[in-house]
């Protein structure tokens, strides 16, 4: 029987994965995808407890939007960022971005 | 087991194949169509929990902008073989796998022991009705602080993108 837990075991390995790829990518680009995966096994908890737990409001739903929202404005900020780095650099490795270390 | 079982099941393993092949394949390319893929899976389960809005606004904006965004990123700042291009860090990889698998263990111990108190029945039909009065009534400014938070992110993007010029 499918019911709350199974979805919040989901978005808890959807998660790890994305720990996974955020802290052992060296590509930029790639990093970004994992946050979005992040953020999407986030939007699938607040999705799941709205439906099981509270049944007569939307309010999950809604603050699912708002992750959203800021997700997109997120992912086109840091592409410009990684596009203005490369474009010093000439590089993505995240070895390479070592410009604030002494 | 029924059917909705068997649909959760089925979309769950697509998400989770599409999140591991993003982080195993090493062509980025391959990685993105495999973001979208998880994309995808998650918009479905949005659809089981009758959620149908949210499953529309993450296929139009995960699957559709974010990934060609991302795609788009990726041809300008491809450098070298393609087959090179999402390698792991030598010694973090071990660090960040032990770090994932000790987050998933535990997070996932503490959902089996709690008791959730969830409410017996199917949610109402009205839920777009319900989520747009939200969104125009209780929570009409974190709407508009939304809009100028897109707003203001587009116009970074395009000047970050696009280099200061000197004065």
């Amino acid at each position: 029987m499918i019911g709350l837990q199974q979805y919040l075991l989901l978005a808890t390995i959807l998660f790890a994965v994305g720990i996974y790829g955020v802290l052992s990518k060296r590509n930029a680009v790639a990093v970004l995808m994992s946050v979005e995966l992040m953020l999407n096994s986030v939007n699938l908890n607040f999705v799941a407890i709205n439906r099981y737990v509270v049944t007569d409001q939307a309010v999950g739903q809604l603050f699912a939007l708002m992750v959203i929202v800021v997700a997109a404005a997120e992912v086109a900020v840091g592409l410009a960022l990684i596009i203005s780095i490369f474009r010093q650099r000439k590089s993505v490795n995240l070895n390479d971005f070592n410009l604030l270390k002494w | 087991m029924n059917m909705n079982d068997a649909v959760f099941i089925i979309l769950g393993v697509i998400t989770l194949f599409g999140a591991v092949g993003v982080v195993s394949f090493n062509n980025i390319v391959h990685a993105a169509i495999s973001l979208v893929i998880s994309f995808l899976g998650v918009a479905g389960l949005y659809f089981q929990l009758q959620a149908e809005f949210l499953g529309l606004v993450q296929v139009i904006v995960y699957a559709g902008a974010i990934s060609v965004l991302i795609i788009f990123a990726i041809m300008l700042v491809m450098d070298r073989d393609p087959a090179r291009t999402n390698l792991t860090h030598k010694i973090n990889r071990w660090w960040g796998g032990l770090i994932a698998v000790l987050f998933a263990v535990f997070i996932g111990l503490a959902i089996r022991e709690s008791q959730f108190p969830v409410q017996a029945g199917s949610s109402s039909s009205e839920r777009i009705g319900q989520l747009a009065e939200l969104l125009l009534g209780d929570y009409v400014i974190a709407f508009e602080i939304a809009a100028i938070l897109l707003l203001v992110a587009v116009v970074g993007a395009i000047i970050l993108a696009k280099g200061a010029k000197d004065q």
